[in-house]
């Protein structure tokens, strides 16, 4: 049915599923009202753990490997936004694939007249991550005030461009973790594993040197995270860097895409 | 069957059970020992996740370039968080998801009737993981002795003796810690969430990600008096030649208060939590 139906009336089909799926999970988190609150104190604590490693460095000194104090504060505004967005929309959906894929109940998802991996990565989102928004303006909001401009009209569309971006290139990145659990089954702690590094995008890359700048350049593209988008509000990205950054992320996104269906074919329902 | 071992009818004496324990306790040493031989790559993994210090390591590096930070040049710095590493995978371990989820999904009912405390039996799987550990660590302590052979202690039995005792306390004082959180799936649904807030205070008041010194003078006082910095912080210090004998006998003392204090937390919690118990399957 899906076949024979306009890209509009898909388009809408999609939206509508959206929003169900949407309203399924804010009703789910608000179900359980302590772990609610329990889960916002712990986005807001997650805040200063994040800015104490950056408030100590700064204290020791003024500009570290060419970035201010509150030059880096932006980078770590677009650490906390996408830490809201990757902890609050795509590892807790992602996740579920990983049960569903140990438990066999993915065959469910499957028969669904619908895109698999849209269902698998809308089933589950966490709203209090929200909060974290909030602190990712208001760390914006400071920095600018620090720096003691705003940003321009373009450097902020910029910025938007790199963000949404980012936000392809982390769920890419999931897509293949989730891709590898039909091969191994165990795979929580690749998860693991992803977000620790996730960690490190909270500091401009120029900080690293030697191998571990390469790697957080080219095989976990930390500088394509954060450090870029940071760069384009500051108005410091030329646009050549951004033009490559933008190729090379849909590319990878078509890849992860790739795999995913390839991984769904080597799929054998594990029981039921 | 609602509550497997909450009424326990006709207790055997303290003493008989610990014999039984002390008994079983090799063989669940070599299930341990022959379980993370299994998972070796999912093990890999868990050790891998561990990469903050190196990466803190690669700012302050950065951060030194030009002149030391308080007592701290490039080399201390290099020292301090191969040491953090070191201490961290070596002493680290993960009873409170196991524990938390047994208690939730009711696996626990089958352990406790089992012949043996399931909390012994969490020590001694936990404790099976310890050499696994130290061989991980072995090319990291190589590279920290090759590297800063000049600042570790060696001169001073004493201390290294303190070291080794540290590190036992820290196994001791984070297992218990674990187990008290754990327990308290007992009695809230979100033992985890708790569990999680712990991690990000650990994270800034035991050492982990900045040395305690760096810390501003109110953050420090704070960090000098919790329990975090004993579970890292303080062996690592003494690794590295940061206390004098006189501190880190003191420090010392205020460790195993602490793990006694633990224990009895965790036991306490434990106990009372079971009374309520009534989850089963397994």
């Amino acid at each position: 049915m899906t076949m024979t139906a306009g890209p509009v009336a898909l388009v809408r089909r999609y939206a509508g599923l959206f929003r169900a799926q949407l309203a399924v999970s804010a009703l789910t988190a608000m179900q359980y009202r302590a772990d609610f609150v329990v889960r916002g104190l712990i986005a807001i604590l997650w805040m200063a753990v994040t800015l104490a490693p950056i408030l100590v460095v700064f204290g020791a000194r003024h500009t570290v490997a060419g970035w201010t104090f509150p030059e880096s504060l932006v980078v770590v505004g677009w650490f906390t936004l996408l830490h809201a967005v990757l902890e609050g929309a795509v590892s807790p959906s992602l996740t579920a694939v990983v049960e569903h894929v140990r438990h066999g109940t993915l065959d469910f998802v499957l028969l669904k007249p619908a895109d698999a991996q849209f269902l698998v990565s809308t089933a589950k989102i966490e709203p209090q991550h929200v909060v974290e928004v909030g602190g990712a303006l208001v760390i914006f909001a400071y920095a600018f005030a620090k720096l003691g401009h705003a940003p321009r009209a373009t450097e902020v569309a910029a910025g938007l461009g790199l963000l949404a971006l980012a936000i392809v290139i982390l769920y890419s990145f999931w897509i293949l973790v989730v891709s590898a659990s039909f091969w191994v089954v165990k795979v929580d702690n690749l998860s693991y594993l992803f977000g620790s590094l996730f960690d490190a995008a909270r500091w401009p890359i120029t900080v690293f040197q030697g191998a571990l700048r390469i790697v957080f350049t080219f095989v976990f593209p930390i500088a394509l995270l954060t450090t870029y988008p940071a760069m384009a509000l500051l108005g410091r990205l030329d646009l050549k860097t951004a033009g490559a950054a933008l190729a090379g992320g849909l590319v990878f996104a078509a890849v992860a895409r790739q795999i995913w269906r390839r991984a769904l074919g080597h799929y054998t329902s594990a029981s039921s | 069957m609602t509550g497997a071992g909450t009424s326990t009818p006709a207790r055997p004496g303290f003493a008989s059970e610990l014999g039984r324990a002390a008994r079983a306790f090799p063989t669940l040493l070599r299930i341990g020992v022959s379980e993370v031989v299994a998972y070796r790559a999912e093990f890999v993994v868990w050790i891998l996740t561990t990469n903050m210090p190196l990466v803190m390591l690669a700012i302050w590096h950065a951060v030194a370039a030009d002149g030391p930070v308080g007592r701290f040049d490039q080399k201390a710095f290099t020292a301090y968080y191969l040491g953090v590493l070191a201490v961290r995978l070596l002493t680290s371990n993960w009873a409170v998801w196991q524990l938390s989820m047994e208690i939730r999904d009711g696996t626990l009912s089958a352990k406790l009737l089992r012949p043996i405390h399931p909390i012994i039996a969490l020590c001694a799987d936990h404790l099976s993981a310890v050499p696994m550990r130290a061989a991980v660590i072995s090319p990291v302590v190589a590279i920290l002795i090759w590297s800063g052979w000049d600042r570790l202690l060696r001169h001073d039995v004493v201390l290294l003796l303190v070291l080794l005792a540290s590190l036992v306390g820290a196994w001791l004082l984070i297992f218990f810690a674990m187990v008290l959180m754990g327990s308290l799936a007992f009695f809230v649904e979100s033992a985890l969430g708790i569990f999680e807030l712990w991690i990000g205070i650990h994270a800034i008041l035991s050492g982990y990600l900045v040395p305690l010194e760096a810390l501003p003078r109110w953050l420090r006082g704070a960090a000098d008096v919790l329990p975090f910095r004993f579970m890292l912080g303080f062996p690592v210090e003494t690794l590295v030649g940061l206390l004098d004998r006189h501190a880190a006998l003191r420090a010392l003392g205020a460790q195993w208060g602490y793990v006694a204090l633990a224990a009895l937390a965790a036991l306490g919690v434990w106990r009372a939590g079971l009374r309520r118990f009534s989850a089963f399957g397994g």
